[in-house]
């Protein structure tokens, strides 16, 4: 499903050059629940860009569902992004004046689906994540745990292949921590492939692949 | 066809979208919006009564005559076959004839005669006034004298049967007869009884020489000429069938009367000309003129309030940075950010630009509605030219377009800004 080889990738900060990556293989089948690991400053939020297809490697091959996204233009990379990926950030990243449904409903409105659809579709996301009573409430009026399962509804909202999630837990308490990971495990035991992101080893109790990543380089 | 179907209901998905998110911003478009309209309302409003006044101006040389030249018996200044300049040329009634019989581009011609002095007595009531005689029926389409409902213009028969007939001015028919019907009524001129067979409508009569023509009457010249027993007509107006040829037709007048006068074509003394024609194209130019730079104004004004539009489309690109990081991470392509800010300041132009032409369409038919019949306001020339402003399709549709181009032009830049954005950078811009 992911097949990334020799993947390089260089920043320009005015004349000096950071090599966020080097020499990244990896590889992610359907149905894993990867784990990458490390700490801030080492290359883990430039993995996942170039895997959600935010960004391109500076050398290297990386596949998606075995197509090469270096030969693709941007409308196509939106594409990608809008059907094949699901994004969950740290920050949960919701529209502010839209309700749950409409943040929910966003991918599908740009994925061009119609009004039947979208509302059976994000419906029954909703009521799978638990939040079928907060539908038209606005993200301020949610609580850090049930922001957090807007935007991984709104990630599966277009049957994605691949659910990205970077630091989900991070702005979380414990509680909810907890309960967004139990959700992502469900999910994962539903057959979705999830690829996590975090600095938090204590990730590792719920999945037995991870990797460890330092200084742009995956660690054994 | 499905998909043209399908792409159509995907762009009035997104609209209503976009409409969602502009709601919030609801403070800053409002004034965004007064300030298109304020602009929109200028431009139409200055190119209306731009409007409104030309055709006023150009009402107001018709008052004089309808494409007219007045023709005046002059002096020569140059000797000729033995004749001494300084010899004075006077005009007779059968003139009139001996042009339009050589010059076929004359539609209309008449003689004039003038009296001044003239007591007119009905009842008790005595006003002293001018009389003017006519030689010919048409006489009233030359110089727009139009007869008030119920009563008519001298006609062949009064001139042939030299009848004792006149057509009176409205104002002078007020001030002699006040609000009586006047037609079939008699009036004394001079104590000699005449019978009234029409009044003239109100007109707005702008150049004028004797008067206004609504402070005199007419009668056939031929019952002038009987009383007063002239033989040189005081002028000559004729009508021009094709209004780019007076100059042409002025000259063939001068030539024809030389023949009969005898003296020299080329003498530009002989005859003195009042050339309405040329006049009225001269105010035609002015006033196309002033419209232009009224319109100028207006198009100024609205690119002031269009560099507003523009100016809260790039503070909102900068406001929306995160929100356009987001969607662009779950899918939208560059084109949908573009042309979402494109939409919005269409529609604030649009909007803005609705309104002002409303409340610019309602102040000009309020305008219009002012009653002129009123005789101290039909008086003044000045409030009867500015409160005839017209709305007319050609500024609504111009108004549009200028509009349409501002509002393109307002988004795009903003939208171009919006649409570069490194949703990387986006997504963790606070």
């Amino acid at each position: 499903m992911i097949k990334m080889e020799n993947i390089r990738k260089v920043y320009n900060t005015g004349k000096v050059e950071v090599e966020a990556l080097r020499n990244v293989d990896l590889h992610v089948k359907r149905g894993d629940f990867l784990t990458v690991i490390g700490p801030s400053g080492s290359g883990k939020s430039t993995l996942m860009n170039i895997m959600g297809c935010l960004d391109k490697p500076t050398s290297g091959n990386y596949a998606l569902n075995g197509l090469n996204i270096k030969d693709m233009d941007d409308n196509t990379l939106s594409e990608l992004r809008n059907k094949e990926i699901g994004f969950v950030f740290q920050n949960f990243n919701l529209l502010p004046y839209a309700s749950t449904y409409e943040n929910v409903e966003m991918p599908l409105l740009f994925a061009g689906v119609s009004g039947k659809i979208r509302r059976e579709k994000v419906t029954s996301i909703l009521n799978k994540v638990g939040l079928s009573d907060r539908m038209h409430h606005r993200p301020n009026e949610l609580s850090g745990g049930q922001k957090q399962r807007v935007a991984i509804a709104r990630a599966l909202v277009n049957s994605p292949n691949i659910i990205l999630a970077d630091e989900p837990t991070g702005n979380l308490d414990t509680q909810s921590g907890a309960e967004i990971m139990q959700l992502f495990v469900d999910l994962w035991k539903e057959g979705n492939t999830i690829i996590m992101i975090t600095h938090d080893p204590r990730a590792k109790e719920y999945t037995d692949n991870f990797i460890t990543i330092t200084d742009g380089t995956i660690q054994a | 066809m499905a998909e043209t179907i399908n792409n159509i209901f995907k762009t009035l998905l997104l609209v209503k979208l976009f409409i969602r998110e502009l709601k919030k911003e609801r403070r800053k478009i409002f004034l965004t919006i007064a300030g298109i309209a304020w602009g929109t309302l200028t431009i139409i409003l200055l190119l209306s009564f731009g409007q409104g006044l030309t055709t006023q101006m150009l009402r107001g040389q018709k008052g004089l005559g309808d494409n007219i030249v007045i023709l005046y018996g002059g002096q020569t200044s140059i000797e000729y076959k033995g004749l001494p300049q300084g010899r004075r040329i006077r005009l007779m009634e059968e003139d009139c004839d001996l042009l339009k019989n050589s010059i076929p581009e004359i539609d209309r011609i008449a003689g004039e005669y003038d009296a001044w002095g003239i007591t007119y007595k009905y009842g008790e009531t005595v006003v002293n006034e001018r009389v003017r005689g006519v030689s010919s029926v048409g006489y009233e389409d030359m110089r727009s004298q139009f007869p008030q409902p119920g009563g008519r213009f001298l006609n062949e028969n009064d001139m042939l049967a030299r009848r004792r007939v006149i057509f009176m001015g409205c104002d002078l028919k007020k001030k002699l007869m006040g609000d009586v019907d006047a037609v079939g009524k008699t009036v004394l001129l001079n104590n000699i009884p005449f019978t009234v067979v029409g009044v003239m409508q109100k007109k707005m009569q702008m150049g004028m020489y004797g008067g206004p023509d609504a402070e005199a009457a007419v009668m056939p010249a031929s019952t002038f000429r009987g009383i007063f027993s002239d033989v040189y007509v005081d002028r000559i107006i004729y009508q021009v069938n094709d209004i780019d040829k007076s100059k042409y037709v002025n000259q063939q007048v001068r030539r024809v009367l030389a023949r009969k006068y005898r003296y020299h074509p080329d003498d530009n003394n002989a005859l003195n000309y009042w050339d309405v024609i040329e006049g009225s194209k001269q105010t035609r130019k002015a006033f196309t003129g002033i419209t232009i730079f009224l319109g100028v104004i207006g198009a100024m004004t609205l690119i002031i309030a269009s560099i507003g539009v523009a100016n809260i489309m790039y503070i909102t690109v900068k406001k929306r940075t995160r929100e356009i990081g987001i969607k662009r991470a779950i899918g939208a392509k560059r084109s949908l950010i573009k042309i979402q800010f494109i939409i919005e300041a269409l529609l604030i132009d649009l909007t803005g630009g609705f309104i002002g032409g409303a409340v610019a369409y309602t102040i000009i038919r309020l305008v219009e509605s002012i009653p002129q019949d009123n005789a101290d306001f039909g008086k003044n020339m000045a409030m009867q030219i500015l409160s005839n402003p017209e709305f007319s399709w050609t500024i609504a549709i111009s108004t549009c377009v200028i509009l349409g181009l501002v509002g393109l032009l307002s988004g795009f830049f903003p939208a171009r800004k919006a649409a570069a954005i490194d949703p990387i950078k986006a997504l963790h811009y606070e």
